[in-house]
């Protein structure tokens, strides 16, 4: 270690994204003390000032690839793909929270420094090449999200969601550690690429250190990305969170629990292929058909999309399952693609209710596609492309996903998955329905229309039916962000 | 697996003394209990009321912040150690994590964390 020069041997620009979040969460902080008045919305500002330049700084090096910090870390083309879908969700999640967190009397400051600290520890998720980072990660979005969820602090049913978020969320990081622990003592190296090498040599099969670690493993990034027999706090921490936050966690968390997912298939899982698909297929159906059969009985529409993310969760699953490179790039385009449409679809509830009010059942809805045309039409585009109708983003990447699954052999996944899409289109065409078609019983409900907030809708509508016509575009820059991930 | 024998002799060394310990002792010692002796030992002092009671919030977030700043100097304790054959490199990385910490700690202290009142 003596010939350590005095310029650390990093490429710093291939940190730009975690040095710019990390300056950003701690420049929020010392923020506050200075003085500003009540209606200052500044955090906002800094926060999406932050996340622009931090998509900004992994846009100048978006095709160099190399290894940081002893391998810990890797700037590859999944590293680069996943910052920019966690620069994006931030930066449309910070829209619409602009005028959310005020409304609601959220501490601003507060609430967007976690946000920015929970984008980084995504984004050192989806470079990590070592389980420690991945661990690391995982604590530090984690752990800004527990506090989120709680932010509504005089709802009960926000402590409550907090609370179990924290208590299984902690249950399952032990799992998680547990499983890094267990596949250490088999290996000998917590670090991907050494593990696969390792296991390349001798048949890690036999060992059941091995075996148990990869499964508890598999547990902990289940927890994250909410698959079924992991998904009992979902509902309950999407509901009781401030919708914003709901918005934020649905789309964010799962991706990075993915992007660890998938980043550990490509390697180390990906070696012993044959004896984990029965155990991530199992995982996948009940994924999908707990997920799609529960969102049935919903009448919160937060509720019915938990679940239904419970159900996306599933298909992402069967992408992993089909594995490889084509299976990776599928999952990373849908990952995508469904982060646009779930934000969209949260990020309209948001707009709705008074103040800390919360009209967020089906009922709400009632009437509001003739009242509110644009948000009417938003919503029913956000339902489509999440029920996986043409011409949307969401039907691409379902077509990518069973694609994937049908050349690799997977038909009973794939059939599964078909008809739960047929399931699904119910639920969300019920809340079209509502839209359109009843009439509101109480009082009609308000919309608190923002321009920041209109902005993001706005966007994710464009994004979500450019990607429906033009999905080459996202599938080649997936393709090739898997091609340059190894 | 052998280089765990150690470790499982030590493990059986350390439950048979404390299993031997509390069962001789149960065995052996005379029994002549009164109100006093049954009474919870708080250090020779007069037991003032039931331990099941509730606490100020101010208690844990002490314990917070302490756990905070106790973790800051387990990582200082290595870098003393291995500082020479660190050198600069060694001295700007934990520069840096100090500079995290204080973020934290001026962000404590303009919130008033430390103000017991």
């Amino acid at each position: 270690m003596s010939g350590v020069p005095f310029l650390l041997p990093v490429d710093w620009w291939a940190l730009g994204a975690v040095i710019a979040l990390s300056g950003g969460a701690m420049a929020l902080l010392l923020l506050e003390f200075l003085p500003h008045g009540p209606e200052s919305n500044r955090a906002a500002l800094v926060s999406l000032v932050t996340l622009l330049a931090a998509g900004a700084s992994v846009f100048v090096v978006r095709d160099s690839r190399r290894a940081l910090f002893d391998g810990m870390f890797v700037h590859d083309g999944i590293t680069v793909f996943f910052t920019f879908l966690f620069c994006a969700i931030g930066i449309l999640s910070v829209l619409l929270s602009w005028d959310y967190v005020k409304r609601t009397r959220i501490n601003r400051t507060e609430y967007y420094a976690l946000l920015l600290s929970s984008t980084l520890g995504m984004v050192i998720m989806a470079g990590s090449n070592d389980l420690i980072t991945v661990f690391l990660g995982l604590e530090l979005m984690s752990l800004a999200l527990y506090v989120l969820v709680g932010f509504r602090r005089s709802h009960l049913e926000s402590n409550e969601a907090s609370l179990k978020y924290f208590l299984l969320g902690a249950f399952a990081s032990g799992f998680l550690l547990y499983g890094i622990a267990l596949l250490y003592g088999a290996t000998g190296t917590t670090n991907l690429q050494k593990m696969t090498a390792v296991m390349s040599d001798s048949p890690m099969l036999e060992n059941p250190l091995f075996v148990v670690g990869a499964l508890l493993l598999v547990v902990g990034l289940g927890f994250k990305v909410s698959a079924v027999p992991f998904h009992m706090w979902t509902p309950d921490a999407y509901e009781g969170a401030p919708t914003s936050v709901t918005a934020f966690m649905s789309a964010g968390a799962k991706a990075a629990g993915f992007a660890a997912l998938v980043r550990v298939g490509l390697s180390t899982l990906g070696a012993v292929r044959t004896d984990w698909v029965p155990v991530l297929s199992a995982i996948a159906i009940l994924t999908m058909t707990v997920g799609n059969v529960t969102a049935l009985l919903q009448n919160n529409v937060k509720r019915m999309l938990a679940y239904s993310s419970i159900a996306h969760a599933g298909y992402v699953l069967v992408a992993i399952v089909a594995g490889g490179r084509d299976g990776a790039s599928a999952a990373l385009f849908y990952l995508a693609v469904y982060s646009l449409m779930n934000l969209g679809a949260f990020g309209i509830l948001t707009l709705l209710g008074r103040g800390t009010e919360e009209r967020v059942l089906v009922s709400d809805l009632a009437g509001l596609g003739f009242r509110h045309p644009g948000l009417g039409i938003a919503m029913t585009v956000f339902m489509l492309a999440l029920g996986g109708i043409p011409p949307t983003a969401g039907f691409m990447a379902k077509v990518y996903v069973f694609g994937v699954a049908l050349k690799a052999g997977l038909v009973p996944l794939v059939i599964i998955g078909v008809l739960n899409s047929v399931v699904s289109v119910f639920y969300y065409l019920r809340i079209t329905v509502a839209m359109y078609m009843e009439e509101p019983q109480a009082e009609p409900t308000h919309v608190s229309w923002a321009v920041p907030g209109a902005l993001a809708v706005l966007a994710a509508v464009a994004l979500t039916l450019w990607w429906g016509v033009q999905a080459h575009a996202l599938l080649d820059q997936a393709q090739r962000s898997v091609l340059g991930g190894m | 697996m052998r280089e765990y024998l150690p470790v499982l002799v030590f493990a059986a060394v350390a439950v048979l003394f404390a299993v031997s310990t509390i069962g001789v002792s149960t065995i052996i010692v005379p029994r002549r209990s009164s109100a006093r002796k049954m009474a919870p030992y708080e250090c020779g002092v007069e037991p003032v009321g039931d331990a099941r009671q509730r606490f100020e919030i101010k208690f844990y977030l002490v314990a917070v912040l302490f756990i905070l700043f106790d973790i800051e100097a387990v990582f200082l304790y290595p870098w003393a150690v291995a500082f020479r054959q660190l050198g600069l490199y060694g001295l700007v990385e934990m520069g840096l994590f100090i500079l995290v910490l204080v973020v934290g700690y001026l962000y404590l202290l303009f919130k008033r964390a430390f103000d017991w009142n």
